[in-house]
């Protein structure tokens, strides 16, 4: 884990590059530093490696002061990708990969083991390409290199400095899909840099949007398009990208309010006869004071003996809150239950979710943006 | 026609003592320019590291360069005395320059990105120096040493003034007989040198660029 406490770097001239940044980048995460050209993103990683040094704060890289680890030390085992690659033009793809494993002094034979894996890794086959120079492969192969040089010495972070912002559109999407895929496997301490919104959406953990050398928001991709700060968050994610979560009503607009419910009063026959006279197959139980007891399924209350209704209602029907974002409840879905109970603070039956309705909601949404588009 | 057989015929009796002058002439050539990389390299590398040392250096080896070149060996003869290793020394001060100017721009010309790259995977200063820098920067110093190397034949020519030897001697002794066989027997050789030398470093250079382009 990486923390920053309270960096602040203030350059000769007086130009205060970072303020007072706090910041934790969170272990086997993909962390996005974005924000406007001078915003002092790059600044801000080139402080991990030590590139840069801060003027003031403290950076405690698993606990320990970076100021008492070695620099040299401290890069070999940092990977580090840039924009314009960096490719060694005098090396073989071999050696430029095996460059942090030589300095680290690695055999000869786990050096080469470890780069064939790599370029298999990437879909590069290493019979082909090792024996290459960088000038005579295509652009994003270069980068590929780039990308398992950083991952040669099997670093825990790898510090990414725009690194595919260089690339033909259909590179970089391929290097972002790979990267995603990739860190599935490696789970490495990833610090992104990012001018670029949607490649910071498409593969972001953590998200940490900076403009003048602070930090204006940090959360999750869908945190940060669900509830943008101010103006210039939403200014930079874009009115088209915030519409594609924000316009979906809220809870209140999407569930039905009168929807019909058990009470316990009823014995069992007096439920299955009220289902079957409404043709339903699923009920929400509730209590006289209109507390939510779970979910009566018509199928189970006829095969089952049990008479008492609580005792025959399934708790284990997930519940939402009327507080709920509606985008999380798009995952609820997964669940395939056909209805969701929303239930107040108190947990009172409120209401119920029907995932019918909330699909033609979706279905309503979608079909009006291809119809704009 | 009738002087070209006499050429040949003059050249062909002679032909083992044309030889041994070639050699010679060779010799302190190679000796000049092996000294002058021997001492320019690292100078060159010192003024692209310490930017403040870099004016001193060039222009100090620029000088050299701008003395004239029997101005040079005449002086150096007053120290030295007659002989080869004077006129190693004359040919080693005008080989300087090209080789410390150009290890100096090959060094800075390296593109800042692969450089940012070596420090950023945790190399020392001298593994950047050694493994990216000066590898990079050889295509420059070929360039220097293919200049170098022709400066130091057509120099090499006047070696005899100061008592070297050298394809100068039947050139020289050529222009006192007013004999023209004997001056073109001494310069024929001595072009084919400078053209050789010539080709063979700009082959060189070319192969290194090639790779690294």
């Amino acid at each position: 884990m990486i923390e920053l406490k309270k960096i602040n770097k203030v350059y000769d001239d007086g130009f205060q590059a970072l303020k007072n940044i706090d910041l934790t980048f969170e272990e086997g995460q993909i962390n996005v530093l974005i924000g406007p050209s001078g915003c002092g993103k790059t600044t801000t990683m080139k402080l991990l490696n030590r590139l840069t040094d801060y003027t003031d704060g403290q950076l405690l890289i698993d606990g320990k002061d970076i100021k008492e680890i070695n620099p040299i030390e401290l890069r070999r085992r940092m990977g580090y990708v840039i924009q314009s690659i960096g490719l060694f033009p005098h090396m073989t793809i071999y050696d430029n990969v095996a460059t942090v494993p030589k300095l680290l002094k690695w055999e000869k034979l786990k050096i080469k083991e470890r780069v064939k894996e790599l370029l298999t890794m990437v879909n590069l086959s290493p019979e082909t390409y090792m024996t290459r120079y960088p000038s005579e492969l295509s652009g994003g192969q270069q980068q590929r290199i780039g990308v398992i040089r950083a991952l040669a010495a099997e670093p825990s972070t790898i510090l990414m400095d725009e690194p595919f912002s260089a690339l033909d559109p259909i590179s970089r999407e391929q290097l972002q899909d790979e990267l995603v895929r990739l860190q599935k496997e490696i789970k490495k301490t990833i610090v992104f840099v990012t001018h670029d919104m949607d490649e910071a959406i498409k593969i972001a953990d953590q998200i940490i949007l900076m403009k003048d050398g602070h930090i204006v928001q940090k959360g999750s991709p869908n945190e940060i398009l669900a509830n943008p700060v101010n103006d210039f968050v939403r200014e930079f994610i874009g009115e088209e990208r915030l519409g594609t979560t924000v316009s979906l009503p809220p809870i209140g607009e999407l569930m039905r309010k009168n929807y019909l419910s058990i009470s316990t009063n009823l014995s069992k026959q007096e439920t299955i006869d009220f289902m079957v006279a409404n043709q339903v197959s699923e009920l929400p139980l509730v209590d006289e004071q209109g507390g939510y007891k779970g979910v009566i399924s018509l199928y189970k209350a006829l095969k089952s003996k049990q008479t008492n209704l609580v005792e025959l209602a399934d708790q284990s029907v997930v519940t939402v809150e009327e507080t709920t974002d509606v985008n999380s409840i798009m995952e609820q879905f997964l669940q395939t239950n056909p209805i969701i109970p929303v239930v107040s603070e108190q947990n009172k039956l409120v209401g119920v979710l029907e995932t019918s309705k909330l699909l033609d909601a979706f279905h309503q949404i979608f079909k009006n943006k291809s119809g704009v588009a | 026609m009738s002087f070209i057989t006499e050429l040949g015929l003059y050249m062909a009796e002679n032909y083992s003592t044309l030889l041994s002058l070639t050699l010679e002439h060779i010799l302190m050539v190679v000796y000049g320019l092996g000294m002058a990389l021997l001492v320019g390299v690292p100078l060159g590398i010192i003024a692209a590291r310490y930017e403040k040392v870099a004016p001193l250096i060039l222009s100090l080896t620029n000088i050299l360069q701008l003395i004239p070149s029997l101005a040079m060996l005449a002086i150096l003869m007053i120290y030295f005395g007659l002989g080869f290793e004077t006129m190693v020394i004359g040919l080693f001060f005008y080989s300087l320059l090209p080789i410390v100017r150009n290890t100096y721009v090959g060094i800075r010309e390296v593109d800042p990105s692969i450089t940012e790259a070596g420090v950023g995977v945790g190399m020392t200063a001298l593994q950047l120096l050694y493994k990216v820098q000066f590898p990079l920067s050889i295509p420059f110093l070929m360039a220097g040493l293919r200049v170098a190397s022709v400066i130091a034949v057509a120099v090499a020519c006047i070696g005899p003034y100061i008592g070297a030897g050298g394809l100068g001697k039947e050139i020289i002794s050529g222009i006192s007989l007013q004999s023209d066989v004997k001056i073109y027997a001494g310069a024929i050789p001595a072009a084919l040198l400078a053209i050789t030398a010539d080709l063979i470093l700009g082959k060189i250079e070319k192969n290194k660029k090639q790779r690294i382009a």
